[in-house]
């Protein structure tokens, strides 16, 4: 095992060093996907925070221009404003918002890891035929489109919905219940659409675990339970980690779960600055939640890197 | 199989019903014949009629259509590159901040990744006059953007996972770099590429909210049409238009499955 991998290792070497020698046609192969990434993923940000110092104005576009050119004395000042960062941080209503969107995003990764935990255990020990079935069951959904999904929990869970229906045929409830337009159905929706995304890594590390492994620590007497704490939990971290990063950045900034399924209170920061770019119209107050959320966020970024670093 | 506890089938069962419940209900409302959605009236295709009919849904799928093959094809191409790169060409100048680029728009929120896209057109548009206006285009560009990370992930991933040794041995026998990419790598690549183009094609025809940011007025996409429509309540034509992407989507996933074992099948684990 040691010997096939350190061997193919020294092929790879061989086959990087060699493409390294062309020096003009190397530079040209990398360059093309770097400045695409640069002009449409990373320049972006610098225009965001760049628009976060402007003021709102009446105005194509609406905001103040940064720098302010005086043709009668050849003078050109600089403009620049934190107020909009003051108002985030002096308003209430923003801490709430970004403090609900972590608190909302990291109670519905618990749950999803929760659900999926079971599953991917379940394919990661089937048999080749039925690990394929499975596995293509947690995909589908996941290629099905994300904004009809959580369409149909809006089916599912209104006033004279499935949900409520049955429950009161069973004669659990005598009236319907408000499930839609809550926070809970803001985290039923993000559990459910973000599953496959826990599933997946949860499955590459669980497959990857040798099984005897458990099967020792029984043998050494350790009970079930304990022996998932001590032995699975452990080796199946990077999954869970991967998993957790996966589903709970992006649902930090979530905007069409809490829209559809969310009540008019349902507090969530993409929503908020939805609202401010596309209601009020204050793109420079928008470009500053952004900046915020983007601060929050890159930590968890930067360490879901790392971790994928050391997974390859 | 066996040694797998009834508990842990019992909560993996739970996780898969869950998962398909909503599936499955609007896949048999959709064929309800009342117009209020939760009273059954009987069976009937009268919303896929009314579907095919409305001339807004069936443009704004069309506009859809357009935009995702593009990108998407924009994508595999950019996608296959940045793949390249970052596991064939060894180490040079700005690497991690790329493998950084490449990784991030996977997971950032996309009222951020919408919001500086259109802030950077405005600005562009203000400084060079291009992109004039927003529209087409702008959503290409933007889509191709997050979508050329998926296909750099799955390549690279697949060009990891693979043996190098046919490159080597191409290389051996005097192969050019140019050649050996278009004649043995790429060929090795193609099914990564494919599902790559997949993806792609299937989350440019997904997105909202990206698209609402940098789209212009009259260039509706088939998700902003269903958003509005949808934020007012459940309609029975959405559920049709729901039925027939599952469908689509179900038929080909099943087919790249069966292709994919096929191939694992002829080349070996």
């Amino acid at each position: 095992m040691m010997t096939t991998t350190a061997s193919s290792d020294s092929t790879r070497l061989s086959v990087i060093q060699r493409l390294r020698q062309i020096r003009l046609g190397r530079w040209c192969v990398i360059l093309i996907p770097m400045l695409w990434l640069a002009a449409f993923f990373f320049i972006p940000f610098l225009v965001v925070f760049k628009i976060s110092l402007a003021e709102a104005m009446i105005a194509v576009p609406p905001y103040s221009p940064l720098i302010e050119w005086d043709p009668s004395n050849a003078y050109a000042t600089l403009k620049v404003t934190f107020g909009n960062y003051l108002f985030l941080f002096e308003s209430r209503f923003y801490l709430d918002a970004y403090l609900s969107s972590l608190r909302i995003a990291a109670v519905s990764t618990f749950f999803t890891l929760l659900i999926g935990f079971p599953i991917a255990y379940l394919i990661a020990r089937s048999g080749p035929t039925q690990r394929t079935i499975l596995l293509a069951l947690v995909i589908l959904p996941f290629w099905t489109s994300f904004l009809l999904r959580v369409y149909a929990w809006m089916a599912l869970l209104k006033k004279n919905g499935l949900v409520n229906e049955t429950l009161m045929a069973i004669g659990l409830i005598d009236q319907p219940l408000q499930i839609l337009q809550t926070d809970f159905a803001v985290y039923l929706g993000i559990v459910y659409t973000y599953l496959p995304f826990m599933i997946l890594p949860l499955y590459t590390t669980l497959e990857k675990m040798d099984m005897s492994l458990i099967e020792a620590a029984q043998d050494l007497g350790a009970k079930p339970w304990r022996a998932f704490c001590l032995v699975t939990l452990p080796l199946a971290k990077p999954g869970i980690i991967a998993g957790c990063l996966l589903v709970f950045i992006p649902a930090v900034g979530e905007f069409v779960i809490p829209a559809l399924l969310g009540g008019s209170d349902t507090l969530m920061i993409g929503r908020v600055l939805w609202d401010e770019f596309f209601l009020n119209r204050d793109w420079p107050l928008a470009s500053a939640v952004a900046i915020i959320m983007l601060i929050v966020l890159v930590g968890p970024i930067m360490f879901m890197r790392n971790g994928n670093k050391e997974a390859m | 199989m066996k040694g797998n506890s009834w508990a842990l089938k019992l909560s993996a069962g739970f996780g898969f019903l869950f998962l398909y419940a909503p599936i499955i209900a609007l896949i048999v409302y959709s064929f309800n014949e009342s117009k209020l959605v939760t009273v059954w009236g009987g069976w009937s295709i009268k919303w896929y009629v009314e579907l095919f009919q409305n001339e807004q849904i069936m443009n704004a799928a069309w506009v859809s259509l357009k935009i995702a093959f593009i990108s998407a094809t924009l994508a595999a191409v950019l996608g296959t590159l940045a793949g390249f790169v970052l596991s064939r060409m060894g180490k040079f100048t700005g690497k991690t901040i790329m493998a950084g680029w490449v990784t991030a728009p996977l997971v950032m929120p996309e009222v951020i990744t919408g919001l500086s896209l259109l802030l950077l057109f405005v600005a562009m548009e203000s400084m060079f006059g291009w992109p004039a206006g927003r529209g087409t285009t702008t959503i290409v560009i933007a889509h191709t953007t997050f979508c050329l990370a998926y296909v750099a992930v799955v390549v690279q991933s697949r060009l990891a996972s693979m043996d190098d040794t046919l490159e080597e041995a191409a290389m051996d026998l005097g192969a050019k770099p140019v050649s050996l990419f278009f004649l043995v790598t790429l060929p090795l690549i193609a099914p990564a590429i494919l599902s790559g183009w997949l993806l792609s094609f299937t989350l440019s025809l997904d997105d909202l909210v990206i698209a609402s940011f940098v789209s212009g007025p009259g260039n509706s996409t088939l998700p902003m049409v269903i958003f509005s429509k949808v934020r007012l309540g459940v309609t029975p034509e959405i559920n049709a238009l729901a039925t027939l992407m599952i469908l689509a989507v179900s038929i080909a996933v099943i087919a790249a499955i069966v292709i994919m074992r096929r191939q694992n099948r002829f080349q070996g684990p």
